[in-house]
């Protein structure tokens, strides 16, 4: 069947059998491998991407589903060279280290900042607990949510927050 | 990796599209909403239909509403929906109680009302606090619309009374002045299944229960409710001596297999302190002594 998704605001199209998941969508057909594939079982969230704006588990979406829908994945989170303030807020706060639940837990808590621009530690927590982090014991991924939430779009450039995180 | 078996895809366009394409793929066509709970069984190959109807075009399923003295929840609301609804949070805080502890919130952004009930699982914590409530699920086919009590609709674990060319769309809910509702659970982790959980729908006259609904997740209990203890503490006093009563005939009541979230005799305890303490929450609410 013919699938046709805006990923990252490019269409894309594609023939597939319908039974494919859109982690596998976005991965093997697009060649789009930032959004990792984990459990297989929804329950890791490292699949996360945005569909219309809402985080889903892509292992647990076919791709079908998502014909005519917007998909937002972690390459889709840069904008004109700029890194968005979550990514930033990683960065700086160290809020990774093997780097395999990054990508679900930046969309996941970048929407969280869409709809709640100035949350709780406990709200971030409850956000990203369909996320799970084996590295941080998620101290660091709070403080970059947070990070994120006090310094949001166009307050820092890039090269500044490189200073900040080489200093 | 796992794949689902090969399956032919539909999107419905509406609620009669929606029945005539199960008519026409038969009875090993499926209803797919958020599918949070089909895909991850089709991935696994215990459920292997041959055709996927695609609902989730059906907006019309997706509000929910106040007529009369009902609360209607149509069947493709999602738990985030529900959870967000101030007008549900009014009237029944059993089901933000419930929503809060339901899988997590990037699951709650697609997994839907109505597919939570058509599901049956007997660990799920929205069908059961449905039960408690006594609400009514609105049927649809090609000969028109029924409505089934939701404490009919689950026939055993994922089962139900809805035909093949059935679907849901939607879930009404009685309003009633002074009444209080609370769910409360206890799981191994956030947003696992029950280890056991309990829900309570209270309406007092004076300091007496006036009507009173139990629903008890997880712990084999018949239709997840209570029936026995319900009938029991009607018309008592809502004191400590009828909350005891309760916790002891609730125990009494399920039946809880072991399994690795526990054994059955600790469940079973857990069951009657649930009740409870659901059933406290849920009269203080009804006094309006809780916020």
């Amino acid at each position: 069947m013919q699938v046709s998704v805006k990923v990252n605001g490019e269409e894309y199209t594609r023939e597939i059998e319908p039974r494919m998941l859109l982690v596998h969508f976005l991965r093997d057909e697009l060649g789009l491998t930032g959004t990792h594939w984990g459990c297989d079982t929804s329950n890791c969230g490292v699949c996360v991407v945005q569909v219309d704006g809402s985080p889903v588990k892509s292992c647990t979406l076919l791709a079908a589903m998502a014909s005519g829908h917007e998909i937002r994945t972690v390459e889709g989170l840069e904008q004109n060279g700029e890194l968005d303030p979550i990514q930033q807020g990683f960065m700086i706060e160290h809020g990774l280290q093997c780097g395999f639940c990054t990508p679900g837990m930046m969309l996941t808590a970048s929407w969280l900042l869409d709809a709640n621009p100035h949350p709780t530690d406990g709200e971030i927590r409850e956000a990203i607990s369909g996320n799970l982090c084996r590295c941080t014991g998620y101290e660091n991924i709070v403080r970059a949510v947070r990070w994120a939430a006090e310094h949001p779009q166009n307050s820092t450039t890039t090269a500044e927050t490189e200073e900040v995180a080489a200093s | 990796m796992q794949v689902p078996a090969p399956f032919e895809y539909e999107r419905a366009s509406s609620v009669d599209d929606a029945i005539a394409l199960l008519e026409n793929h038969g009875e090993d066509a499926r209803l797919i909403a958020g599918g949070q709970s089909l895909l991850p069984l089709m991935k696994l190959r215990f459920a292997e239909p041959e055709a996927l109807v695609d609902i989730n075009d059906l907006t019309e399923l997706r509000r929910i509403w106040v007529a009369g003295d009902q609360l209607h929840i149509g069947a493709l609301v999602c738990h985030a929906e529900l959870l967000a609804s101030a007008v549900v949070g009014e009237h029944y805080r059993i089901l933000h109680d419930a929503e809060r502890v339901i899988a997590d919130p990037v699951v709650r952004n697609r997994g839907t009302v109505g597919g939570s009930l058509c599901h049956a699982d007997p660990a799920e914590d929205l069908s059961a606090a449905l039960a408690a409530i006594r609400g009514e699920v609105v049927i649809r086919s090609s000969g028109g619309e029924r409505v089934v009590p939701v404490r009919e609709l689950q026939t055993g674990p994922f089962q139900t009374c809805i035909g093949p060319a059935e679907i849901v769309t939607e879930i009404r809910l009685p309003i009633r002045a002074g009444t209080g509702s609370a769910y409360t659970k206890v799981a191994r982790r956030v947003g696992d299944y029950a280890i056991a959980a309990a829900g309570a729908v209270v309406r007092l006259y004076g300091d007496v229960i006036s009507d009173v609904g139990l629903c008890l997740a997880a712990v084999g209990a018949p239709h997840s409710v209570a029936a026995r203890t319900e009938d029991a503490i009607r018309g008592r006093r809502a004191d400590d001596e009828t909350l005891d009563l309760a916790a002891q005939m609730a125990a009494e009541e399920c039946d809880p297999t072991a399994d690795q979230r526990g054994p059955a005799d600790y469940k079973r305890a857990l069951a009657g302190e649930l009740t409870k303490r659901t059933l406290r929450t849920a009269i203080a609410r009804c006094r309006g002594e809780e916020a």
